[in-house]
């Protein structure tokens, strides 16, 4: 591929402050360790661990909604290239029109006091896009259309709407202002499986029809599964596996991921056991463990692993893993 | 032997919108040593009636008096609509039947040790002494997989996990051993790998300890790896129930077929995801005839908006109700 990512991340560090001391520096909290990625523009990429993996954090260092510790960020549609960790106020609005969130929970994502339409207008006029009210509802009803809300609704408040509806509001309201780039946080984690399938249906035909590229960040494999075509596993604030879709459900390079999609409940009563399961629990990321992060929980963990931290090395073009023993696992499949 | 049987039960919210209808003609039963799934997804009644075996629900709750739940004890059948003073409730609530709940940091008081919860019921519900009942309770967190299970009785819950939480939880619902444990959404709150871990946790206690548990979940792949026999719920009615197996591999009801086929699956990754079409109604507009008319992709004119489909049975125990299935000669 020629290409060119439309976002590249290379060793990106995230770090929290602990409270505060009287002397000398706090604690620190590294929520996001060491991460390089690239995404292609047009893609739909997947981002999965469990809770305090770091990839909300993740996401939202690329939206710069939490400051960058260390490491560079990289935006590039062609018209424009930013530097994300160095925007300043101008550049820095003008990025935020070019990448924008949908938000995990619909109830609260959106303001009671305000219009659906009201709602989806604030970033444009926030933004300064539009001139004219006409102008404005004209944008409105044109991206209401698009995520299948019903025009004559866009007068009601928020609560008149069901889970499913309300998250197209929020789609709608982050897709206003013509963005490239769209970080989704979980956001289909809230609704219920009969109106999750037409929520990801809709953000596929919108990818489709506005050519956007997605972040999708999930905790769920299986719904990451159908709708990425790129998908990154991380474990403890650090990348563990990154490769195509299918390519990372066929043959996990890592234990960690391997052992992930192993604990998905299978829809198949007869079909368990067969699962790897991991003991323990995720350890705390303020003091992480040495070496390798999964080492505490990982079957396969040798004196190497305690002590090595692996690489973040590329099996082949597309397909990335942080493992010492990554080709012995391939072999034991 | 049945242990729980409840048998039309009628469940009503007084609000000031007005009557609203939370649990329509649901009857069930579970047997001792059994696993049944509720499944359903979110409005559809599935904690409301979980919560009226223990009479939890609050005051605005209208049981209506055609119904009845009867819990099969040793010592005589319990009607548990009929307990009154918070003495008899008892019985129910602790006694013989235990529940635990999706988030476990809501359900333990977080200024009181984890021990002494434990403790405190033990002592109102069986006749340990209060030396016993630490006893009994440490060991109990040892039986669910907690390291240092002396240390952990005296911390309080804000110091544990949350997949610790959750253990400690089962641990203090099943050290009364209680004959039926309800488990709302145990699993929900927890990620995969955890959620892996309780669930084994949970089928090691139903053999070891022979109870009959009501496992309400929104997730059908949970319900296949824990339950015998499943009862599928849209808007407070149960519409499909049956073995596990034949459920999910042979459903009968479109709505179970609709959510199996809403469901991302891991060997069918070219399929598309085939959204049920429509949302679920408000409970304040309630459809006429069979609930699940307004977003059925079989629906026969005239006769589902109309009228009540009565359940049919369909052999082995499976049962459903709707009247599109019986022209594709399901039933038969």
């Amino acid at each position: 591929m020629t290409e060119k990512p439309l976002i590249s991340i290379k060793q990106l560090n995230v770090e929290f402050p602990l409270g505060r001391t009287l002397f000398g520096k706090p604690p620190m909290l590294r929520a996001v360790n060491d991460v390089s990625l690239d995404i292609m523009p047009g893609q739909f990429y997947g981002l999965v661990g469990e809770s305090g993996s770091g990839k909300t954090t993740l996401g939202r260092a690329i939206l710069r909604a939490v400051p960058i510790t260390s490491g560079e960020i990289s935006f590039d549609n062609r018209d424009a290239n930013y530097n994300v960790g160095g925007l300043e106020k101008k550049d820095l609005n003008n990025y935020r029109k070019l990448a924008q969130l949908i938000f995990q929970d619909p109830y609260a994502a959106l303001s009671p006091r305000m219009t659906v339409r009201d709602i989806i207008a604030e970033p444009l006029e926030v933004m300064g896009l539009t001139q004219t009210r006409e102008e404005t509802d004209e944008r409105v009803r044109e991206i209401a259309a698009k995520c299948r809300l019903n025009l004559e609704h866009l007068r009601r408040f928020p609560h008149a709407f069901s889970g499913g509806q309300r998250q197209r509001i929020s789609i709608a309201r982050a897709l206003v202002c013509n963005p490239n780039f769209v970080v989704a946080d979980e956001s289909v984690a809230a609704l219920d499986v009969s109106i999750q399938a037409d929520i990801l249906n809709l953000l596929l035909s919108l990818q489709n029809q506005l050519g956007l590229t997605f972040l999708f960040i999930s905790h769920d494999l299986s719904v990451v599964a159908h709708i990425c075509d790129h998908v990154a596993v991380m474990y403890l604030g650090t990348l563990v596996e990154s490769a195509p879709t299918r390519k990372l459900f066929d043959n996990p390079r890592h234990p960690y991921t391997k052992a992930l999609l192993s604990a998905i409940p299978s829809l198949d009563p007869d079909d368990s056991g067969k699962a790897q399961k991991l003991e323990g629990e995720i350890p705390s990321p303020v003091n992480p463990p040495s070496g390798c992060r999964f080492h505490t929980r990982c079957h396969f963990a040798e004196e190497r692993c305690r002590k090595e931290v692996p690489e973040w090395r590329k099996l082949d073009k597309r397909h990335s893993v942080a493992c010492h023993f990554a080709e012995k696992l391939a072999s034991t499949q | 032997m049945t242990l729980l049987t409840v048998e039309d039960l009628n469940l009503k919210f007084d609000t000031d919108e007005g009557r609203i209808t939370a649990v329509e003609n649901v009857s069930f039963e579970i047997n001792a040593g059994e696993v049944l799934g509720l499944v359903g997804e979110s409005g559809s009644g599935k904690t409301v009636t979980a919560k009226s075996l223990m009479q939890l629900n609050p005051s605005n709750a209208v049981y209506s008096s055609g119904g009845g739940i009867h819990l099969d004890l040793e010592s005589g059948v319990v009607e548990v609509l009929s307990l009154r003073s918070s003495r008899e409730l008892e019985i129910v609530r602790g006694g013989a039947i235990s529940m635990i709940f999706q988030e476990p940091m809501a359900s333990f008081a977080p200024a009181i040790t984890i021990g002494n919860q434990m403790v405190e019921q033990l002592l109102i519900h069986t006749s340990l002494s209060k030396r016993e009942s630490s006893e009994l309770s440490v060991e109990m967190l040892e039986r669910v997989g907690i390291d240092e299970a002396g240390k952990r009785f005296h911390q309080y819950a804000f110091e544990l996990s949350g997949g610790m939480r959750q253990r400690a939880m089962i641990a203090m619902a099943l050290s009364t051993k209680p004959k039926l444990l309800i488990a709302d959404e145990p699993t929900t709150a927890l990620d995969v790998t955890i959620q892996a871990q309780v669930l084994d946790l949970m089928k090691d206690l139903v053999s070891e300890f022979g109870m009959a548990i009501l496992f309400i979940t929104h997730d059908l792949g949970v319900i296949a790896q824990v339950a015998d026999r499943i009862a599928v719920m849209y808007l407070g009615g149960i519409v499909e129930s049956g073995p596990v197996r034949e459920v999910l591999k042979s459903p009968a009801h479109p709505y179970t077929r609709g959510l199996i086929n809403a469901l991302p699956k891991l060997d069918s990754l070219d399929e598309p995801l085939t959204p049920i079409p429509g949302d679920i109604p408000s409970p304040l507009e309630r459809p006429p005839g069979c609930v699940f008319h307004t977003r059925c992709p079989e629906v026969l004119a005239d006769r589902c908006n109309s009228s009540v489909p009565q359940r049919t049975n369909l052999g082995h125990g499976h049962s459903a109700s709707c009247f599109a299935m019986n022209w594709e000669g399901k039933a038969a």
